[in-house]
């Protein structure tokens, strides 16, 4: 599997640290109760399909990145940094 | 048919042409007591003791394909019971025990082997946790020997010993640890629950939960409507979708987790081993494939086959182990999907809806929990309470802080 960031270029997944779901993008605010907080922390929604999810390009450029992929086909649809450069994908 | 050796030495004088079908094909009746979705370990496990323990004999397991399709044909096969913290311990201990009787139980060979399993460590501070994980084990009855490097050297001698990099300080022996027939065991379920009266249903995937009022009142199925009081969810690697159709969204992340076999080889390797180092364990089934595997490949996926990065990691791992191995030749690669929970701990509990339990996140330890997770979610079907040793697996834990973390890795699904 090879993503290709946006700064970087197409790069070997093991470059890449996986962190989770991209629901860490929407971190609930101050005042949201404790549920919102095990909600956000714990639950997923967990796609068999196309899913979004935060990897850090920890042997490259150390971005952030938002990437769009399969579950079940491992296709790389879209990789964005969070702070909003994009590319079209990488190689399953 | 009740199996035995002397029947097994009839059939083969007369040509075993006098076996029957291990189960019955019935066709789903319209209304049950109770219904497990998924046909596969502790689906088939669930059903066998509702009906054995419970005595609820008009109950069906639905499965989307052929009974045992699932994880528990794709697993590593270890039989263990390791665990360190309170609310597993108990679990883990009691599952043992069921191992231990479970062949004379349902009159079916699952050639459980306690072979030993030898977890090795690297220094001295790994000495210590194992050290106390051994004293954990033994508090919890079960058994537990910590062995210095000569200790090990004297059982395993193929091991490198002269790696400066990962030196090989001991090892913590749980001798009632192995291996079993990973398939035997969900066909050996199967039987003795179909003898008890369940209907095991192939090839009938479920598509919806029918909820009325806040309560289950059965599902719907590519085979037709089937009403039940009752609706058991088991079905690990696929919980999340299944768990939807009820309208809940669990703690549960996806994760491939590979497992390699290599041709057949002479027996050379008597125990189960796992590596200190890296995520590496291993065993040589009966038929002498050496069987091993490693870590997950860390990225939520659905894919049953996982990517050449962890392949490369878990083939060093063995070679930095044992470097006897690396003449054999990899006969076949897979991988399985895995319900990942937070904690890494599984859950057996009630849902929100009423009538609706489930069981699930096994996280890649659900092979040898079958025993014991099928008796456990027997009993909460059947009673709607959590059994004891069952009783810290909730599904709330996460709102509520009772976190079952082994590991002590943390609040992410992939890192344990």
């Amino acid at each position: 599997m090879r993503l290709t960031c946006p700064l970087c270029g197409p790069r070997d997944r093991r470059e890449f640290y996986y962190s989770g779901a991209a629901v860490a993008l929407d971190r609930p605010g101050a005042e949201a109760p404790p549920e919102a907080w095990d909600d956000h922390l714990h639950n997923r929604d967990n796609p068999a399909g196309v899913t979004q999810d935060l990897w850090y390009h920890e042997q490259g450029c150390c971005s952030w990145l938002k990437v769009t992929r399969n579950t079940v086909t491992h296709e790389i649809l879209a990789v964005e940094t969070v702070g909003g450069d994009s590319t079209a994908g990488g190689v399953a | 048919m009740r199996y035995s050796g002397f029947r097994v030495l009839a059939q083969g004088l007369f040509g075993n042409t006098g076996w029957q079908p291990a189960w019955r094909d019935p066709v789903p009746k319209p209304d049950y007591d109770a219904l497990i979705i998924g046909g596969g370990g502790h689906g088939l496990a669930t059903a066998y003791y509702l009906a054995k323990n419970h005595g609820l004999t008009n109950i069906a397991v639905l499965e989307k394909g052929y009974l045992g399709s699932g994880n528990i044909g794709r697993n590593t096969t270890i039989v263990r019971a390791n665990y360190f913290l309170p609310g597993n311990s108990e679990f883990y201990s009691h599952s043992l025990k069921l191992w231990e009787g479970l062949e004379a139980d349902l009159n079916y060979n699952v050639m459980h082997s306690q072979r030993g399993l030898i977890n090795l460590f690297h220094s001295d501070g790994q000495r210590d946790a194992f050290a106390r994980r051994g004293n954990a084990m033994i508090n919890q009855g079960d058994d537990a020997v910590l062995l210095d490097r000569e200790g090990v050297r004297e059982l395993l001698p193929y091991l490198d010993y002269d790696n400066t990099r990962f030196p090989i300080y001991g090892g913590l022996l749980h001798p009632r640890g192995g291996t079993a027939r990973h398939d035997a065991v969900a066909w050996g379920y199967a039987r003795a629950a179909d003898r008890r009266g369940v209907d095991l249903i192939q090839n009938c995937e479920v598509t919806g939960i029918d909820i009325k009022d806040g309560r289950v009142t059965g599902v719907q199925t590519t085979r037709g409507a089937i009403r039940a009081k009752k609706v058991g969810m088991v079905v690990a690697g696929r919980s999340g979708q299944v768990a939807a159709m009820a309208g809940l969204r669990l703690p549960i992340e996806s994760h491939v987790l590979q497992a390699f076999v290599t041709e057949g080889l002479k027996p050379v390797i008597d125990h189960v081993i796992s590596f200190g180092m890296g995520h590496f364990y291993i065993s040589q089934s009966d038929k002498g494939g050496l069987v091993f595997g490693g870590d997950l490949d860390f990225y939520a996926s659905y894919a049953a086959r996982g990517n050449l990065p962890m392949v490369e990691h878990v083939m060093e791992a063995g070679m930095t182990l044992m470097p006897m191995i690396g003449r054999a030749r990899v006969l076949r690669s897979w991988g399985g999907i895995m319900d990942m929970t937070p904690d890494g701990s599984p859950i057996i509990d009630r849902t929100p809806v009423d009538g609706l339990f489930i069981d699930a996140g096994w996280n890649y330890g659900g092979f040898k929990a079958v025993p014991a997770s099928g008796f456990c979610m027997a009993h909460l079907m059947a009673t709607g309470q959590s059994h004891a040793v069952a009783a810290r697996f909730r599904l709330n834990r996460f709102a509520t802080g009772h976190l079952l973390d082994e590991e002590g890795t943390g609040s992410q699904h992939n890192l344990h």
